[in-house]
């Protein structure tokens, strides 16, 4: 049985002035999901997570969210989303634990001492609870500003860039905070990023967009499976099984690269074929890996 | 709605900033409270020369309600930008850090998050006009005692001490009435930019603007004068007339009250369609 859809955007279209920032685009989001939201720089992406939170206005389209309109129900629907809107603005004169009390205060819902140490707890904050946030490195910031989005125990995350301005450290921090808000506490989450390897490794579905216009929705690994990648086999006698690829399967577009692996394109589904092969013509294979990064798949599609 | 409006006090008065009008009034008053107890005498003296050649005045002249009226006559035209400061800062300010968008993705509605934020604004120019208030009027009369009114309005007028005290609250409220006017036009012009300067420097601009036009006695700007609120918001100095026009009193309150709805309406309209990109 297929999950209820939490986000359902119809032929959303927003116009600043003479440039269309958002075409026609449309696109679902599951309960459960992680959805990684891709695009380039100006692709459109802050301005549909702006749309989705009603702080602009759709030209055109609708979007619903757990079900209801959003123009009609913006109140209701807002109680359930918690949201990271690029970096963190937080209110800086004030501590961590006041700015999720204020915040939280404005959920709708009651939010509890314990409930704040907790999520500061979760973010790794508790020990600067107290600390005015003008102190806080940039990392501490965005954690908090995870740590807002989620005061309220909403159903479903909105985070734009949450890893952007991080450390590999603080990315990987970051990474391991929204995969624990989606497999331990069930929240939904719709993340844009355009550190690719951040959606490969988090996201079960995504969307790209390019020029304010989708390129491609839908499983990640279905996706990258689908795309032709990159295959590299480490052989012995890489010369012979060349002559045996492109003399047995007609393949053309291989190479061998500087350590003598070699480097060809072809479709995951194309990979045992390639393996028997080799094997049945005496080669022996060392190793054999699909190429085939969300980097690349990115790339191709934008 | 009264949670909102709590957290936008909380924000108004958790900032140092807001403190620079309390801290400004607190200490103009008390250097011309040093300065009246050194030479008050001296003063009055000078005020009252021609005076004394025909009359005999008696009692104590140089009280704290003459020190309170020329307080009040003295630091009006700094109360419109100290007032400024904070409604001006409220949407603007909010929109240049970022935190607008912060309050905007909870499920606050825009119609109470403007409303409590222009609550908040008026409560702080309430504080301002009631800090004048306590410091011109209550200590002055502490240190300078109490004593019979004398003022120039118009003609030079000399008020019983009793009738005094209700002439000072009225004026007072109607202090509160033009400042509160101020600080609706503040609000109005900080949903318009992303900075707080544009919000203080448009308000000030238009405040001394108006009030040239409405101080230059010249037959070409007489029908203008009427439309402008600055012909309005000085008119606390009515209850210090000989005689209390009653019915200009109820017209500037009317003006007033118009031009405050006015702004504000259009505040909010403008607020509830505006893109937040900040």
């Amino acid at each position: 049985m297929e999950a209820p859809v939490f986000i359902e955007a119809k032929s959303l279209v927003k116009n600043y002035k003479r440039i269309q920032a958002v075409k026609d685009l449309s696109f679902t989001v599951f309960k459960g999901d992680i959805f990684g939201f891709l695009g380039p720089n100006g692709a459109g992406k802050s301005t549909t997570i702006r749309m989705i939170l009603s702080l602009i206005r759709q030209d055109e389209g609708d979007i619903n969210i757990f079900g209801l309109p959003l123009r009609k129900n913006r109140n209701r629907i807002l109680t359930g989303i918690g949201a990271l809107v690029e970096e963190p603005r937080l209110y800086e004169y004030m501590s961590a634990y006041g700015n999720l009390e204020m915040l939280g205060r404005l959920s709708g819902k009651s939010i509890s001492r314990n409930r704040i140490m907790e999520v500061l707890s979760l973010t790794g904050l508790d020990e600067r609870w107290n600390s005015p946030v003008k102190s806080f490195s940039h990392g501490m910031k965005q954690r908090l500003g995870i740590a807002q989005a989620i005061i309220h125990d909403p159903e479903l995350l909105i985070l734009d860039e949450p890893a952007n301005g991080l450390d590999p450290k603080g990315m990987k921090d970051m990474r391991e905070i929204i995969v624990r808000l989606n497999r331990e506490f069930g929240k939904t989450i719709f993340i844009s990023s355009h550190i690719l390897k951040d959606i490969e490794l988090m996201a079960n579905r995504m969307l790209i967009i390019d020029h304010g216009a989708k390129v491609v929705e839908g499983n990640v690994q279905e996706l990258l499976n689908a795309a032709e990648s990159d295959l590299k086999i480490t052989v012995s006698e890489p010369d012979r099984a060349v002559a045996v690829l492109k003399d047995k399967l007609g393949l053309t577009d291989l190479i061998i690269d500087h350590e003598g692996n070699i480097v060809l394109k072809a479709n995951r589904e194309h990979v045992p074929e390639i393996n028997k092969l080799l094997v049945d013509n005496g080669l022996k294979i060392f190793s054999l890996t699909p190429v085939n990064s969300l980097e690349k798949y990115f790339l191709d599609k934008t | 709605m009264v949670n909102l409006i709590f957290i936008e006090l909380k924000k108004v008065f958790g900032r140092k900033r807001s403190y620079i009008g309390f801290l400004v009034i607190f200490i103009l008053v008390s250097i011309l409270q040093a300065a009246m107890w050194v030479e008050g005498q001296t003063f009055i003296d000078l005020f009252t020369q021609n005076l004394q050649d025909t009359f005999v005045l008696e009692g104590n002249l140089m009280n704290g309600y003459f020190i309170s009226f020329m307080l009040m006559n003295s630091l009006w035209v700094l109360l419109p930008f100290l007032v400024t400061f904070v409604a001006g800062d409220s949407i603007a300010g909010e929109a240049h850090a970022g935190t607008l968008r912060l309050m905007l993705t909870r499920p606050v509605s825009r119609t109470s998050l403007i409303t409590a934020k222009y609550i908040a604004s008026v409560t702080y120019t309430f504080l301002v006009v009631l800090l004048l208030m306590i410091l011109s009027l209550g200590i002055s009369s502490l240190i300078f005692g109490t004593g019979d009114l004398i003022v120039f309005s118009k003609t030079l007028n000399i008020f019983p001490e009793k009738e005094v005290l209700p002439k000072f609250l009225g004026a007072f409220g109607f202090a509160f009435l033009g400042m509160t006017l101020v600080t609706t036009l503040a609000f109005f012009f900080s949903v318009l930019t992303n900075n707080s300067i544009g919000p203080i420097v448009g308000t000030m601009a238009i405040v001394l603007s108006f009030t040239i036009i409405t101080n230059l006695n010249l037959q070409v700007f007489h029908v203008i004068r009427k439309l402008l609120f600055t012909s309005y918001i000085n008119s606390w100095t009515l209850f210090f007339d000989y005689t209390i026009d009653w019915r200009q009193i109820y017209l500037s309150l009317l003006v007033s009250v118009m031009h405050i709805a006015a702004l504000f309406a259009a505040t909010l309209w403008i607020f509830k369609r505006k893109d937040i990109l900040s």
